[in-house]
């Protein structure tokens, strides 16, 4: 297991390197922050100063040495639009994020796994077919529009929920978090459920097939001919195996909620870590970009490992030294 | 040339329709501010919520004429001096007296502001000296006659000596957010809100609302539906698409208000090839864009009605020059180029093109209201005359950069661009679009098309010379008039900005396209 993490380790550190240089090459090639971010009154001096300023006088390599140089030190380099240090950005809005992504993975957990398991034991009834019918839409719905839907429908002409922003933090065990209070909640609901709905859909999906394939094989046949009732077969036998692939794929999903729920974090101007590698990427700030991926590339391998460990626990055959990854 | 006006008007100009009532406002903007340090970057977003904190030496009113602000008068006293009377009984938010070493201490912070992506350096660049004649009188030496100093004084906040080692973050955090304005900082929150609170002790009376709160929702269509669903009280940049449907809304009241910005093309006039020119074939061909009469052959082929009524929904005004009219330094002689496809077609036969040539238009997709389809409005027009046009648009990251080009010019033939006059006036656009550029002065950096012409330069110059008004602006309408006729760029339209607010609720428009609680009126 030691053998198996220290591995993986030395993998994430090349994977995070490799990114480095193509985020730094490519947001090269694309041109210049300082267009952008300088007013239009400004003189050529200031202008020349300014590119100084943010180092982006030297030359790419030596750029990117000087950045490799703070990386050591813990250092991922000060945001040209905002001045701050660029991992101190993300970070702050890292919270908003994972509140967001925590209440869509809920969703999509509780409501497709049941939906998901009805329509595999009883595939041909209605509300079976009803279910699998409702997941395509999960699917095809843009999500942009989608949103928008929910906006129209329960903040402007139901008036039930806020159409927006982050409401207000209640603070518990010295934890602060939109989930303690009420306003807070009501502007969670939305954004949480713009977001669930696609893996709603891909859990129910995921689920079916899973019960459908496993619904056949010999020892569920057993189990049920030993005369355990139909909750303990489903819950215990069936469950708990099909459980390896759900898990794999809540956990990729889970990295995928959190690092790209650009559209949503837009539609609904909810301030987490989206919406700021969006404006960074329209501003061409660096730094910021680059200590996000960065971020990104952490959780998933973090990510990775738990799955990895949860098979593991999951399934008894599984020995993770023994793995050649 | 003193000028002085008195209390009771002063009053009736900074706090527009004082109410007492007790009112909170939720203003949603597109985009976020990029610090609370009032000397950080140079942006409009940002200016139009720490002008809300802070004060300057001048205001500029909705239409960007000057007023008095924390000085109550001034003006030249020799060629190079100007003196400047301060408010007398003004306090910052934390109670200590303003005077003018506040002054004088934000003027020398501005060009030192570490991580500053765009400084406010510009405006102070001119002063050679600043001389504190007492508590409340202020000299300042500049470097020649400087006839712009008010104006650009106008754009610098002040803030309090009292704390010379604040920081942006300080700023940003609060301690250090002291101003002497209408509305003092009590949070900002990155990416979420900022939220300011009335200043019952303001000079200028105290504010009409209790709290403000600023929120940016990038997303056009996700503001028009807070502001329909009552989370905001007040949006900026209703998209032209929407506004029909609001209109039929009884619950929003819109208001619109032509802004500062021209849309415009500039034209590679200069090189001997240009990058996006050939012939029919496909072949370079020598720069067209050299002779006067292709390039008015292009002004004459733009249908602006058409784009105006068609393309941005009748929410825009055609343009003849660089500013509308009204401004200071627009000229009354000159008329919007009419639309005359024949005689574009004639003017390019005797200009030697009988079968055109062919051409690709570049724009921004991301920058100005509706920009994509203005470029291929326009790009079908000039194929309409013999010109086959394409069109590449880009976003905003990628296109400035390249628009700017290098020393070797702009990487473009044809492109749309906009120029809003932070001055509010016209010298601001002659002389960084169409002066003769010049690294030293930084005249003519933004004059991509590298348009130049002897005459026009020496007017501009003897009007940035002249201090007298009416002068000067006689000396800027007769350069713009020179610009316009030799088509030193193509003035397309300039853009009207719309807000929308709740029933009973007004916006008082402004031509600098800031959103403010001090231009709301309560109904």
């Amino acid at each position: 297991m030691t053998v198996f993490i220290i591995r993986r380790l030395m993998q994430s550190i090349l994977v995070i390197l490799v990114m480095t240089v193509l985020v730094f090459a490519g947001v090269y090639a694309i041109g210049n922050p300082v267009e952008i971010l300088i007013s239009q009154d400004a003189t050529e001096a200031e202008r020349a100063a300014a590119i100084a300023r943010l180092g982006l006088d030297r030359s790419l390599p030596e750029q990117y040495l000087a950045f490799l140089g703070n990386l050591v030190r813990g250092d991922l380099g000060t945001s040209f639009v905002f001045g701050e240090p660029a991992l101190q950005l993300v970070l702050q809005r890292f919270p908003a994020t994972m509140e967001l992504a925590i209440c869509a993975m809920i969703l999509a957990i509780f409501m497709g796994v049941p939906l998901g398991l009805y329509a595999g034991l009883k595939p041909e009834s209605i509300a079976g077919r009803t279910i699998m019918t409702g997941s395509i839409f999960g699917f095809s719905l843009p999500n942009f529009w989608q949103g928008l839907m929910l906006i129209m429908l329960f903040a402007v002409i139901l008036q039930w929920l806020p159409a927006g922003g982050r409401g207000e933090r209640g603070e518990f065990l010295g934890i602060e978090s939109s989930f303690f209070s009420w306003d807070g909640i009501s502007h969670l609901i939305l954004p949480a459920i713009n977001l669930a709905l696609f893996k709603t859909s891909l859990v129910i999906r995921l689920t079916r097939a899973s019960v459908r394939e496993t619904i056949n094989l010999d020892y569920v046949k057993f189990a049920r001919a030993k005369g355990l009732r139909p909750r303990r077969v489903i819950g215990l036998h069936v469950l708990k195996n099909i459980m390896i692939p759900l898990v794999t794929i809540i956990g990729l999903e889970f990295g995928s909620v959190i690092a790209f729920a650009v559209v949503t974090e837009t539609v609904f101007a909810w301030p987490g870590m989206g919406k700021l590698i969006i404006d960074s990427i329209f501003q061409l700030d660096r730094p910021v970009i680059v200590a996000y991926l960065i971020v990104i590339v952490c959780l998933f391998i973090t990510i990775n490992l738990i799955v990895d460990i949860l098979y593991a626990i999951l399934d008894p055959r599984v020995r993770l030294s023994d793995q050649k990854a | 040339m003193w000028k002085s006006l008195s209390a009771a008007t002063l009053a009736a100009g900074m706090v527009l329709g004082t109410v007492a009532h007790a009112e909170d406002i939720t203003i949603a903007v597109a985009s976020e501010v990029t610090a609370m340090d009032p000397h950080y970057h140079n942006t409009g977003n940002n200016n139009q919520i720490v002008g809300l904190i802070y004060d300057r030496l001048l205001h500029q009113d909705s239409n960007q004429q000057l007023g008095p602000g924390l000085a109550v008068e001034w003006g030249p006293i020799a060629d190079d001096v100007w003196e400047f009377q301060l408010r007398e009984g003004v306090t910052f938010h934390d109670g200590s007296a303003f005077t003018a070493e506040d002054v004088v201490f934000s003027y020398e912070r501005v060009p030192n502001v570490p991580n500053s992506p765009s400084s406010f350096a510009t405006y102070t660049a001119g002063i050679a000296e600043i001389i504190v004649v007492d508590d409340h009188t202020i000299q300042f030496r500049t470097n020649g006659p400087y006839p712009l100093l008010p104006i650009d004084l106008s754009t610098i906040q002040i803030i309090s000596s009292e704390n010379p080692e604040a920081t942006t973050e300080e700023f940003n955090a609060g301690p250090a957010s002291i101003g002497t304005g209408p509305y003092r900082f009590v949070s900002y929150t990155p990416g979420e809100s900022i939220v300011l609170e009335a200043n019952p002790d303001y000079w200028g009376g105290a504010p009409q609302f209790d709290t403000v709160t600023y929120r940016p929702i990038s997303s056009d269509a996700a503001r028009v539906a807070a502001l329909l669903a009552g989370d905001v009280d007040v949006i900026s940049g209703v998209p032209t698409s929407d506004i029909e449907t609001l209109e039929g809304n009884e619950d929003i009241v819109l208001s619109q208000g032509v802004s500062n910005r021209v849309i415009y093309l500039h034209i590679d006039s200069r090189r001997v090839y240009s990058p996006f020119v050939t012939d029919n074939d496909g072949n370079q061909i020598f720069n067209p864009f050299q002779d006067v009469r292709v390039r008015r052959a292009i002004s004459m082929a733009i249908d602006r009605e058409t784009i105006v009524e068609e393309v941005m929904e009748g929410i825009a005004i055609p343009a003849g020059q660089v500013l509308p009219e009204g401004f200071f330094g627009v000229s009354d002689n000159i008329e919007v180029p009419e639309y005359d496809p024949e005689g574009a077609r004639e003017l390019l036969a005797e200009a030697g093109y009988p079968d055109g040539f062919r051409l690709t238009i570049h724009g921004p997709n991301d920058r100005y209201i509706n920009d994509e389809q203005i470029a291929q409005a326009i790009a079908q027009m000039l194929t309409r005359v013999g010109i086959q046009t394409e069109v590449e648009t880009m976003p905003r990251s990628v296109y400035f950069g390249r628009a700017t080009g290098d020393e070797n010019g702009s990487e473009f033939s044809l492109m749309l661009v906009g120029w809003g006059s932070g001055t509010g006036e016209a010298s601001s656009p002659l002389r960084a679009l169409l002066h003769t550029r010049d690294d030293d002065t930084g005249l003519g950096r933004t004059n991509r098309g590298r348009y130049s012409s002897a005459a026009f330069d020496a007017t501009l110059q003897l009007a940035l010379n002249t201090v007298d008004d009416d002068l000067r602006q006689e000396l800027l309408a007769r350069a713009t008039e020179i610009a316009m006729r030799e088509i030193g760029l193509i003035p397309t339209h300039f853009q009207v900005n719309t807000w929308a607010t709740r029933a009973g609720l007004r916006y008082l428009p402004r031509t600098d396209e800031y959103t403010r609680p001090t231009n709301v009126v309560i109904e």
